[in-house]
């Protein structure tokens, strides 16, 4: 008999339940479904059919598989990730084996430990979606995504009682967890990942300006909401057209494909003439590249960065997560006074046997004027008096496609114009390139933060005239100078596909989005931007300069120390305070012990009472009552003030011999 | 986690240290937080080893959501730990009436728990460390649960209850809070009773032992009121015809008897405890038989007589029984 039995608590020893089944594959498709719809389709077909499987077992009451199985599909589906992803190792195979992986564990899940595992399966998924989305709306579904998950934990620990009870707990658990979590966001230190060499898909899909650009690549992008980046102005804002952001500068032609070639390194010296000075800061979000994007023409450079030979400001490292630097600009500001021959010559470089007609027309117009500015002059009348049609649906072009766009199909985006614009100029021996970057961005004045999309991608033309240097010129704006001046929505003919926030819209629909892009605005700055320096600047104003990890760690431990405290003698006030009716009731009894009569442990208030009341029959009356009015107001339905008062008079009165 | 509980379990050494050397408690016992243990579990342990991986998964990726998810998730273990302990603390331990038992039987040792608190108490396991039994209960909201701890009866005498653990994981299972309570509660144990035929009535009982204690058919002794099973044979006709009321004849017969069960009356050589087992089992055939009888051993005597308090009377009598003096088996 002195066997141990087995411990009804341990999770190892309790069988999961069809309504933990349930709850556990509730959770797990929450959770998969983003990922379900990003992974191959057999994939997501392979996940299902373990799922179901697992609840056909349950249901028919059947034995599950046995190991050798489930390690059989699970090298199937190793296999079958390794082809499809030609790796096993990286974010989204990574992703492809948790789902086959969590199906398997519910074909093995027996006991509530099985289940607490496939639980913190569940939580690891959670942050597996954050890989792809940080916004609000992911971390407000992802929340209630927790609290189900913590239901289910909840569940293994209380198999009795109501799943809604299970939900109440688990979400008064995380309410109490938000305080420590957030200490824990501000004051844990922070270290600037990654850690190790990222996998080399981690940042695909991130979409944004590319270094090359050929018919098509742009307008793609042009129907893309996604911001690129955000800026804010101190002192007065540009105007519509001063919004000319700089990106990567293309030289180099092939005949259908620019791109930047090499860059060198050059003295950042002064700007000088401008018209405008500006200060703003801007907001960057993540790209994978090294571009920091600045208005033209940047007069100061961010920390860690460099300028190029072409006027680009570049990143020392790639811009992985948001990031946030101060610059200064001044609009219509010179730097390249004097340029190199070498560059000079690079800028007229044409692919030799293509766009006959086009540099037969350049070549005439050399021949006509004499100098670089006149033709320049002469290109830009000729571009406005063409009738162009700037459309984001241009017809497909063949082998001479600056041809057939300047004198067959005259309809093209922004990059058919700069293309072309370069190639008439370069054929008439004028050097220029292409510039692409953004032009325009959009002003909420909720927080006055001017937001810049990547359907604001442009590109446009730089031409080397002799003492003025580089001059911007915009060919798209020179024939459509709506585009500029009141956004693309105005300029594109309607019943082209235009993005949905580039509509003109209502403006209570205005207004709502301006709320919600300042709220947006304020998440990204603070909690997805939150890193070592923005944790280093919250320190410095709230008084703790110079704080290093040892300091932090003192104050997080304080602090949750603190908070932990604050919990218990939350969770115990209410317990020290007993029960009035039961302290009246205690101090009779204590009364009575002093006379003689102690309530043994077992004696309910009746048998207690009678024995007393047989002590001492003088008072039998009034502690049969006291015991009544007890019973009354302890266990009965409905409490009565006045009985209480009574029950309160009477004990206060009572004093046996 | 039976070696972790071996270092410093209660009776050690470092264990009394450790959670006080405590005597029994008379009386409701309440437990102060300070009486509440808390360690993690090998699933809160797990648990941790996830976050750490979650940790450096988001220093990697650079996520911010993720940071906050993995602290969050560390918040809601912290705030675990003390709604695990909350789930404990201020219980008051009330012993009940343990009715005594005989050797080998199980003690029913009543525990009453009561919850002070508005909150339900779910899934709290009270466990006899001794012996192994245990209860899980939920104890409502301002209530009291009744615990049955069904704890294996040794041999004869006092059987204290010792130690009790209270343990609950509530509610998210990384943490398991314990306290240990030993109350002054303790149930007789009656001696295993051998069956055996009950002695001849000894010629040192009291002349007459024979006298009118159970009913037999042989001499009519007296009449009574008619009884539903009484056999019809029985039933005084006569009288019947004499008055309103159905009597039946009562008899006393040869086999009813006053009976001593006697130390004396045991085969020598015998053990003592095996002597006392007998006694025991007479004492319940006596009973069964409806016979009066009185007990003597050494130093006790109680006089004949029947019925629940006497048989009670006989058999705490036997379970405390100490041989004095050299009274061993043979000695009276």
């Amino acid at each position: 008999m002195s066997a141990v039995l087995a411990h009804p608590l341990a999770p190892e020893q309790r069988a999961v339940t069809g309504r933990d089944l349930a709850w556990l594959c509730g959770c797990l498709v929450f959770v998969m479904t983003p990922h379900a719809l990003r992974v191959p389709w057999w994939l997501t077909v392979f996940a299902i059919c373990l799922f179901g499987w697992r609840t056909y077992l349950a249901i028919a009451q059947r034995r599950l598989p046995s190991v050798w199985l489930l390690v059989l599909l699970a090298v199937i589906g190793m296999v079958a990730i390794g082809l499809e992803y030609r790796t096993i190792f990286g974010r989204a195979s990574g992703i492809a084996l948790l789902m086959v992986f969590s199906g398997l564990k519910l074909l093995e899940m027996r006991t509530h430990r099985d289940a607490t595992m496939v639980v913190f399966l569940c939580y690891f998924l959670v942050l597996t979606n954050f890989l792809f989305t940080q916004s609000i709306q992911t971390a407000l579904v992802m929340f209630g995504a927790l609290i189900a998950i913590t239901g289910a934990l909840v569940s293994f620990s209380a198999p009795q009682r109501s799943p809604l009870a299970n939900l109440r707990t688990a979400g008064l658990l995380l309410l109490h967890a938000i305080p420590i979590a957030a200490v824990l966001f501000v004051l844990f230190p922070r270290v600037q990942g990654p850690l190790w060499g990222m996998p080399q898909d981690a940042y695909s899909g991130v979409t944004g300006l590319t270094d090359t650009m050929s018919p098509g690549t742009l307008s793609q992008l042009s129907i893309s909401d996604a911001i690129a980046f955000r800026a804010l102005f101190k002192g007065p804002k540009p105007s519509p057209r001063q919004l000319y952001w700089r990106g990567p500068v293309l030289w180099d032609y092939d005949g259908r494909t620019w791109r930047t070639g090499p860059r060198r390194w050059r003295q950042a010296d002064d700007v000088s003439g401008g018209e405008a000075k500006f200060e703003y800061t801007v907001v960057l979000e993540p790209h994978n590249r090294n571009w920091l994007f600045a208005l033209e023409t940047a007069a100061s450079l961010p920390p860690n960065s460099w300028l190029s030979n072409d006027g680009q400001i570049l990143s020392n490292s790639e811009i992985r997560s948001r990031m946030r630097y101060d610059m200064v600009s001044l609009a219509g500001g010179r730097r390249d006074l004097e340029e190199t021959p070498g560059s000079l010559a690079r800028a007229t470089i044409l692919p030799v046997g293509f766009n006959p007609r086009t540099l037969a027309m350049a070549q005439e117009w050399r021949a006509k004027y004499r100098t670089d500015a006149a033709i320049v002059q002469h290109a830009i009348t000729w571009l406005r008096d063409q009738r162009f049609v700037y459309t984001l649906l241009p017809p497909a072009l063949g082998r001479d496609s600056v041809d057939e766009f300047l004198f067959d199909t005259k309809r093209g985006f922004c990059e058919h114009f700069a293309s072309a614009f370069v190639v008439l100029m370069r054929s008439a021996g004028v050097p220029s390139r292409v510039v692409t970057g953004y032009q325009g961005g959009e002003f909420n004045p909720l927080d006055d933060y001017i937001t810049v999309r990547q359907s604001e991608a442009h590109a446009w033309v730089e031409v080397y005239v002799a003492p003025q240097g580089w001059v911007r010129i915009d060919p798209t704006a020179v024939s459509m100078p709506g585009r500029v001046d009141s956004g693309m929505a105005n300029s594109v003919p309607s019943g082209d596909p235009v993005p949905y926030l580039m509509r003109v819209d209502l403006a209570w629909l205005k207004s709502m989005r301006y709320n919600w892009e300042a709220l947006t605005n304020r998440w990204n700055l603070w909690v997805l931007g939150y890193n070592t320096e923005r944790q280093r600047e919250f320190l410095a104003r709230i008084g703790f300069s110079d704080a290093d990890w040892r300091n932090l760690a003192t104050m997080l431990v304080t602090a949750v120390g603190l908070i932990i405290v604050a919990l218990l003698a939350w969770s115990l006030k209410r317990l020290v305070r007993p029960d009035p009716v039961q302290q009246l009731w205690q101090a009779f009894c204590r009364k009575l012990a002093a006379a003689g009569v102690s309530r043994e442990p077992h004696e309910g208030p009746r048998d207690f009472t009678t024995r007393a009341a047989q002590r001492f029959p003088g008072l039998a009356a009034t502690i049969v009552s006291v015991g009544e009015r007890y019973m009354a107001l302890r266990y009965g339905a409905v409490r009565h003030d006045a009985d209480f008062a009574e029950l309160k008079r009477s004990v206060k009165e009572f004093h046996p011999a | 986690m039976a070696k972790a509980l071996a270092l410093g379990a209660p009776g050690t050494r470092l264990g009394n240290w450790f959670y006080g050397d405590r005597k029994p408690e008379h009386g409701p016992i309440t437990l102060g937080h300070r009486r509440v243990y808390i360690m993690p579990t090998r699933i809160g342990m797990m648990f941790a080893a996830t976050l750490l991986i979650m940790l450096v998964g988001s220093i990697n990726y650079v996520l911010s959501l993720g940071f906050m998810l993995t602290f969050l998730l560390g918040g809601l273990a912290l705030a675990g730990m003390v709604h695990t302990v909350r789930n404990l603390a201020r219980l008051v331990i009330v012993s009940g009436r343990a009715e005594p038992v005989f050797a080998g039987e199980a003690a029913q040792f009543r525990i009453y728990i009561e919850n002070p608190a508005p909150w339900v108490r779910p899934a709290v396991m009270v466990r006899h460390e001794a012996s192994g039994a245990q209860m899980v209960a939920d104890i409502p909201a301002s209530a009291t649960a009744e615990i049955v701890l069904q704890v294996p009866a040794g041999p004869r005498g006092w059987l204290p209850l010792n130690r009790v653990r209270l343990e609950t994981r509530y509610p998210i299972g990384l943490f398991r809070a314990w306290s240990y309570v030993q109350p002054d509660y303790r149930c007789l144990v009656y001696p295993r009773p051998e069956k055996s035929a009950l002695p001849p009535s000894s010629p040192d009982a009291h002349f007459g032992s024979r006298q009118a204690a159970t009913q037999g058919t042989d001499d009519f002794s007296s009449l009574r009121t008619y009884q539903l099973a009484d056999s019809p044979r029985h039933v005084a006709w006569k009288a019947v015809a004499r008055s309103d009321d159905m009597l039946t004849k009562q008899f006393t017969g040869d086999a009813s008897a006053e009976l001593w069960l006697d130390w004396g009356l045991l085969p020598g050589g015998l053990d003592l405890e095996v002597n006392l087992s007998r006694l025991a089992g007479w004492v319940l055939a006596s009973e069964a038989a409806s016979l009066r009888y009185g007990l003597r051993v050494p130093g006790v005597s109680i006089e004949p007589s029947q019925g629940d308090t006497h048989r009670a009377a006989c058999l705490t009598a036997l379970a405390l029984f100490e041989a004095r003096g050299g009274a061993g088996g043979q000695s009276a």
